[in-house]
């Protein structure tokens, strides 16, 4: 049976559900690209930023507010995590800083855990922003229509700042040859904690976007880390456009698999990934030799 | 051989012959006096933490009645609490613990399907009295039963049967399920199929989510286009509250009702009064309900009185229960020999805290009532005032699975 309107439909709840994929993902690529780091912990400041934000939201009563406080709280808590914990460890290779901010992520969830309780924190659709909307199509939910301009506009202002600023020249050059860039005299560490607290105030941020169509619980960044890591596997570990496309690509190949093929939904992104690994192993837009 | 040494071997043996049979020394040996223990394995880490720590408060409220009514002849009863993390493995260890270190005369406990069998195993080889508040019914199958299992807690046969009973009548005969893909959710589709079956229901589509599902957008728009009377949402706990605010996040509430086999009162708090506002579902217990039954006031009034003024969830109903029955028993019997416990369980009516209720005779199932809730959002009196209670429906032994479906020889 084909319907056309229910195809669309489905598609555009796949590019919704892909907006919060290519954000997360955007974070964990930037940090690897940069600073060969695979950020374990990224689902931890996912569920972080929506913490802060609901708490946020309770005390100021404003959600717009909060979309303000939760980039700078959980960024700086990135910028912390970069000086301290993980900058000891440049040199020695990739398992370390991986072993590091996989412990990091349990132990995010706990104080969490502690601070808040296991349950989970209620949040409700932001005023303004709840209902559904008829696209023509069918009805879809506003929120996740916002979603979806939401990240165009953070997608438009990242691609701005790495594009047309100098610090987005180091980080791009950064991420093409670090050595030379440290003999060309600039200091490569303070651009890597920058680029740490930005990946991972993005990841709070989509965070606290995510939360009002999701439960808002200490596991919650859990499945969301497998996707992210999916999709930039998929993209290309480091490559920003990449990150986009394969967030969008994965998202609809989720969405549409739920729909004809129910039962492999969830292998159908694992399939995906496991094709591109086959025909381009350092992803759609990546760079070969990256892992190495 | 020499004499020693065939001495020496008889000795061994005879040893080793009493070691063998040592199961029954501990049997008898186990307190006939002394302080009465009931050991209560619950998940106090985990997901439902919450929830199992409310079992644990509502517990504590059967033993301090028993104590303060002067014990048994005197001898005083005693909750051992032990953490089995939601995990089969670890229950059974802490079974084992209990039975073998502790010495507890009966085991009350268990929230998960897999951990009450896990808990029952080793309950029924040591010939322990258990009685399960998991809320699912696999363990009345014959392959697990035994004399010494007991099911104080209902399951989602009964109470989805409950709900369809409810709802399809008054809403309408197109149903579409939102299923997660596990045991569990099956037993929930069951429920409501069986009861459907009678009144004519009409199943549309069996949509299977995978277990701990955060994102269900993507099932929503082909519900949506399927229009039907009734979305049954057969899943628990977490993806019960995230498929509740995403179906009305897509605004399915304009045109179909919203149904779940089992609303929980934690659930409808952690997913907030928009999300749930007008779900309808069934429930062990809500404590509302003490506006018209005298028992679960005076449960609720002890509840508050140990806690603050906070009220008991449904999870913390059958903590207080699955105990204060065992207790019962043994205040019948008036020993804790756990043949004679049994035998006074099985012959046991009672209204503790919900109403009349009794242990079927094939599978000591505790037949009672089923509470059908609606949530609100509005005219809430306080904000632990989160439900309706719409219907009750009495207790039943035709509504549950027959003992023959069960595997039982009648």
């Amino acid at each position: 049976m084909f319907d056309l309107k229910l195809l669309i439909l489905q598609m555009v709840t796949g590019v919704a559900l892909g907006s919060v994929f290519v954000l997360l993902s955007i974070g964990l690529s930037l940090i690897f690209g940069m600073l060969t780091v695979v950020n374990f912990a990224h689902g931890a400041y996912f569920m972080v930023g929506a913490y802060v934000g609901v708490y946020a939201l309770g005390v100021t009563g404003n959600f717009w507010l909060s979309l303000v406080i939760v980039p700078l709280a959980v960024g700086a808590l990135g910028l912390l995590t970069e000086r301290f914990l993980v900058r000891p460890l440049y040199g020695r290779g990739i398992d370390y800083p991986l072993l590091l901010t996989f412990g990091l992520s349990y132990v995010m969830m706990d104080l969490v855990r502690m601070v808040f309780g296991s349950d989970g924190q209620p949040i409700g659709t932001p005023p303004g922003l709840g209902g559904a909307v008829d696209i023509g199509v069918g009805n879809f939910p506003v929120y996740r229509l916002f979603l979806i301009v939401a990240t165009a506009i953070i997608v438009a202002a990242l691609w701005l700042f790495i594009e047309k600023t100098r610090f987005g020249l180091i980080i791009r050059a950064g991420a093409r040859d670090p050595e030379i860039v440290r003999v060309l005299g600039i200091d490569v560490s303070k651009a890597w904690l920058l680029v740490f607290g930005l990946g991972t105030a993005i990841a709070g941020l989509s965070g606290i976007l995510a939360a009002p169509i999701r439960a808002v619980t200490p596991e919650m960044g859990i499945p969301v880390l497998i996707e992210a890591f999916v999709v930039t596997v998929v993209g290309g570990m480091g490559s920003l456009p990449g990150a986009i496309v394969a967030g969008l690509l994965v998202g609809i190949v989720y969405s549409l698999s739920s729909l004809y093929v129910p039962d492999f939904a969830d292998t159908s992104i694992f399939v995906l990934m496991a094709l591109v690994l086959l025909v381009r192993p350092q992803g759609l837009f990546g760079r070969a030799g990256l892992m190495s | 051989m020499s004499e020693a040494n065939n001495t020496r071997r008889k000795l061994v043996l005879g040893a080793a012959a009493a070691a063998a049979t040592s199961p029954f020394w501990f049997n008898i040996a186990r307190a006939q006096s002394g302080t009465i223990k009931i050991g209560f394995p619950v998940p106090l880490t985990g997901p439902f933490a919450v929830e199992a720590q409310d079992q644990v408060r509502a517990a504590e409220i059967a033993i301090q009645e028993f104590n303060e009514a002067g014990g048994l002849n005197g001898r005083l009863a005693e909750l051992v609490v032990r953490d089995d993390k939601l995990n089969p493995g670890e229950a059974a260890t802490r079974a084992l613990e209990l039975i073998e270190k502790d010495h507890v005369n009966f085991i009350v406990g268990s929230l998960s399907s897999a951990t009450q069998l896990s808990t029952n195993n080793i309950t029924k080889a040591r010939k322990i009295l258990f009685n399960s508040i998991s809320q699912s019914d696999t363990i009345n199958e014959v392959k697990d039963a035994s004399p010494y299992t007991f099911h104080e807690a209902l399951n989602p046969h009964l109470t989805g049967g409950a709900v369809g009973r409810y709802a399809f009548p008054k809403f309408g005969k197109r149903i579409v399920y939102l299923t997660a893909d596990y045991a569990y959710g099956h037993e929930m589709v069951r429920g409501f199929q069986t009861a459907g079956k009678l009144l004519g229901a009409e199943t549309l589509a069996d949509i299977r989510h995978p277990l701990g599902a955060s994102d269900y957008s993507a099932f929503l728009p082909r519900i949506q286009s399927l229009k039907p009377d009734i979305l049954a949402l057969c899943n628990f706990g977490r993806d019960l509250v995230n498929s509740a605010k995403q179906a009305t996040d897509f605004g399915l509430k304009a045109t179909t009702k919203i149904i779940a086999p089992i609303l929980l009162y934690t659930a409808r708090q952690v997913g907030g009064p928009e999300a749930f506002e007008g779900i309808l579902g069934g429930t062990s217990y809500y404590w509302r309900l003490e506006d018209t039954v005298p028992s679960a006031r005076a449960f609720n009034d002890k509840f508050r009185k140990a806690n603050g003024g906070a009220v008991p969830s449904d999870y913390g109903a059958l903590g207080y229960a699955g105990v204060r029955t065992v207790l019962a028993a043994v205040k019948n019997a008036g020993t804790t020999d756990t043949e004679k416990v049994i035998a006074a369980m099985r012959a046991l009516k009672y209204d503790f805290y919900k109403g009349p209720q009794y242990y079927r005779a094939c599978d000591h199932q505790s037949v009672q009532s089923v509470l059908i809730v609606e949530s609100k959002s509005k005219d809430m009196k306080d904000k632990n005032d989160v439900f309706n209670i719409v219907s009750v429906e009495a207790p039943n032994e035709k509504n549950l699975r027959t003992c023959a479906e069960l595997g039982h020889q009648s």
